[in-house]
């Protein structure tokens, strides 16, 4: 009887301990991960740059004021604390004590007023309109704090702060130099917790450890192979025969994902993409004939299997949207008009609508074999309501040009939502943002000063809640208004070696770098 | 012995025939036999052949029936081939024959001028050519036809030279016929025979060549063709061979039987020449 006691604590103190380590398990230091980048960034000079691959390596090398959790919450970066005044104009940062550059010089108030107000005010797309219509100074305080004054309360700006939006530059190597021209561009030097060693170009990008790193006992990895392999099936061979370790998100085609999820010691995520949100729609030209009529655009709503979509062309990933903001962004709001798949609803719309058979071109977006068959789809769809389509191919350069230029009749495209909808969703449906020369613009040409209105009100609304009643307001007039057809808020799956840990912790995935991740 | 007795000698030729008929009539039967549109789901997708009647080659990566697509592309291939050899023979054919009858400065003009098409890689144009114009139904027959003439135009060339200094050319000379009728009535009606077997066997690595635009990508999106077909399988090799399998052996066999068909054509459309082969 004791005898089976003791063993009983025995195994329940076993159990115990087992599930602490698992709870909790001590990083181990060392080792190597080897990540797929694709294509080839062009440069890693993330303040001048922020192309998708970009980002993923210099997120690394670079860091920002403030990191974000998935649930977007802000969070300590370079920025040990921050404070906002009553009156929502004054953002105080204080800035962690000892950090160094790649260089060995320090990094000051200097440096982060340097970048704010000076290098990303010149260079950076999304910073600069922020920085030119709501920032009145950004001044240093003392060596470690910073304040930023703002013309007008702007909700949004807690969320500018991320690494690509706002990458923090040393004042020492580009102030008062042609940024562009700099030769120190080629040789990035951050506060990150890994350094630029070698960039062999066309094969690998080779990261090793900052072993001066503010925070102490980080990172847990010696080095960091960015492999650069240009074929998506050599890719996931790459995978399997253990090449690389990390298939960062897109990197593989979708009809690849599941199958190899399914091979040991594989762990798949679709967490990391909360701060982007990828948001997928097709774009009518409101300018031409029949797409500038409502009941149309509702009767091609109502034709679309977006369902299909999802399940048959994107295997499953990803989630049907509502409208305009993605359900994984905040100030999304469900109370809108929905759209299910209803062949019969549709032809009556678009009976209704005056359509007489126009021939309606549909632009296929040249991101490989998946979008391909998802225009056949829909193309499908369509043709089965009565509406002619004519699908248009092309390459990147003629989408990109295409699409600039407003010469489509539907046109697919997918945008960022950037983590606040004065960020990254206002400028898809607003009259101020229709200018040719941008594929992420207003392309379609959808105008309503309603809209515009409750936009540019909802962005500098002082509190949460007010912004909240205005954006559900202009989501349930664009879901009945349907300026474009979302159809699908996208998951991108990053798939990695189970005993890669850590891989993604925060709102950015990937792309915030492997501070934290170890190697078992 | 006539045409259709030497003919039928070459058992290829036959065979060749036969399956070339067979595909024709498939093509010309698709819309009765296919009433629906091949670009429509009708089953789940990644149905694997012979596993429900209805669908005896299975379905591919949308749930669109492979027989409907192959009937229908079967008519695209086809299309393509017979109109672009057209267009091909419609360049080929006068450059070809006023060279050869000119000759002289005419001659060597025009023949650097087919050299010059003839030294850039063929596929490599037709890519660009369609990569230009945009992928349509048209451009992807002119492009066919432009990298494709000048074989055409060499051959009728070669056949023009030797048949100027026939008698009967002569003859026709004297009694100061215009050149246009000494060549329209004279000299092209005795290039007929090897025209029509190079056209056969032109059609053959026509449909090849639409096929390989259309797996790269840049074939008509709104026309289902056996390129595009093994194009959009081949990524599903591994899991799902059907939705390629298929339409390449449908490829196979529609240019090996036109080649077949082709030599069978030249043999009796020339007897001195087969009679010394056997």
């Amino acid at each position: 009887m004791t005898g089976l006691r003791l063993g009983l604590a025995l195994a329940a103190s076993v159990l115990a301990l087992g599930v602490a380590q698992a709870q909790t398990p001590t990083p181990k230091k060392g080792g190597t991960v080897h990540v797929v980048v694709q294509p080839e960034p062009p440069m890693l000079m993330q303040g001048l740059n922020q192309n998708g691959p970009t980002n993923m390596v210099a997120g690394n090398i670079y860091e920002s004021l403030l990191r974000y959790n998935e649930k977007l919450e802000p969070q300590p970066s370079l920025a040990k604390s921050w404070e906002i005044s009553p009156d929502a104009k004054v953002y105080t940062f204080k800035l962690q004590e000892g950090v160094t550059w790649h260089d060995g010089k320090p990094f000051t108030a200097d440096d982060v007023v340097f970048t704010l107000d000076k290098f990303l005010r010149e260079v950076h797309p999304r910073w600069r309109p922020i920085v030119n219509a709501q920032v009145e100074k950004i001044e240093k305080v003392d060596d470690l704090t910073v304040t930023i004054t703002l013309k007008q309360p702007f909700g949004p700006l807690i969320m500018t702060q991320e690494v690509a939006s706002a990458p923090m530059i040393p004042k020492h190597i580009y102030d008062g130099t042609d940024y562009r021209a700099n030769p120190a561009n080629n040789t990035p030097i951050g506060t990150g917790p890994f350094k630029l060693k070698e960039w062999k170009k066309g094969s690998y990008i080779h990261l090793v450890k900052n072993e001066n790193y503010w925070l102490k006992g980080k990172p847990n990895l010696d080095e960091i192979y960015w492999q650069i392999i240009p074929d998506a099936a050599a890719r996931a061979v790459a995978y399997e025969t253990g090449k690389v370790d990390v298939l960062t998100g897109g990197s593989v085609d979708v009809y690849d994902v599941a199958r190899l999820a399914k091979l040991p010691n594989t762990c798949m995520t679709t967490k990391g993409w909360e701060m982007f949100a990828p948001h997928a729609w097709l774009t009518p030209n409101v300018r031409n004939g029949i797409l500038g009529n409502k009941q149309f655009r509702q009767g091609l709503m109502y034709a679309i299997d977006r369902e299909f979509g999802r399940e048959v062309v994107w295997g499953g990933l990803g989630k049907l949207p509502t409208g305009p903001i993605s359900s994984k962004t905040k100030f999304y709001s469900s109370d809108v008009p929905l759209y299910a798949f209803d062949p019969k609803k549709a032809k009556e719309l678009i009976k209704a609508s005056g359509y007489k058979g126009e021939t309606i071109r549909l632009l296929n977006l040249p991101y490989g074999e998946t979008w391909t068959r998802w225009t056949e789809a829909i193309k499908q769809n369509l043709e089965d309501v009565g509406v002619k389509v004519q699908v248009e191919n092309t390459d990147v350069p003629g989408w990109t040009q295409k699409a600039s230029n407003w010469d489509f009749d539907l046109n697919f495209n997918f945008l960022y939502q950037l983590g606040d909808p004065a960020m990254g969703v206002a400028r898809s449906y607003i009259t101020s943002n229709i200018a040719k020369g941008n594929p992420f613009a207003n392309v379609g040409g959808y105008s309503n000063p309603e809209v515009d209105k409750l936009f540019a009100e909802a962005a500098i609304a002082p509190t949460d809640k007010e912004r909240q009643e205005l954006y559900t307001k202009v989501q349930k007039l664009l879901a009945d208004e349907l300026p474009v057809l979302w159809l699908l808020e996208m998951d991108f799956p990053t798939i990695y070696r189970c005993n890669v840990k850590n891989l993604v912790t925060t709102g950015i995935g990937v792309d915030d770098g492997f501070r934290d991740a170890w190697k078992e | 012995m006539n045409f259709l007795k030497r003919f039928a000698r070459n058992r290829g030729a036959l065979i060749g025939l036969i399956i070339l008929v067979a595909v024709v009539l498939f093509a010309i039967l698709a819309p009765s036999l296919y009433p629906q549109s091949p670009w429509r789901t009708v089953a789940r997708p990644f149905l694997a052949p012979f596993m429900m009647e209805r669908f005896p080659l299975g379905t591919d990566t949308l749930g669109r029936d492979i027989a409907s697509g192959l009937a229908h592309g079967a008519r695209v291939s086809l299309t393509i081939g017979l109109v672009s050899t057209i267009v091909a023979l419609l360049i080929g054919v006068p450059l070809g024959a006023i060279a050869g009858y000119a000759g002289g400065f005419i001659d060597d003009a025009l023949m650097r001028f087919t050299e010059f098409f003839q030294t850039i890689p063929s596929f490599a144009l037709a890519i660009v050519l369609v990569a230009i114009l945009q992928p349509k139904l048209g451009s992807i027959v002119l492009a066919i036809g432009v990298v494709s003439w000048p074989p055409v135009a060499r051959l009728v060339r070669g056949e023009v030279l030797s048949l100027k200094t026939r008698e009967y050319v002569q003859a026709a000379i004297t009694i100061g016929q215009p050149t246009s009728r000494i060549i329209w009535s004279q000299i092209l009606p005795n290039t007929i025979a090897p025209i029509i077997v190079m056209g056969s066997l032109m059609i053959g690595s026509a449909i090849l060549l639409e096929s390989s635009l259309s797996f790269l990508g840049l074939g008509d999106p709104n026309l289902m063709s056996w390129g595009y077909m093994v194009g959009a399988g081949r990524t599903r090799l591994l899991d799902a061979w059907w939705i390629s399998f298929f339409p390449g052996v449908a490829i196979f066999l529609t240019v090996l039987a036109l080649n077949l068909a082709g030599e069978g054509l030249n043999d009796a459309l020339n007897p001195r020449l087969a009679r010394e082969r056997e």
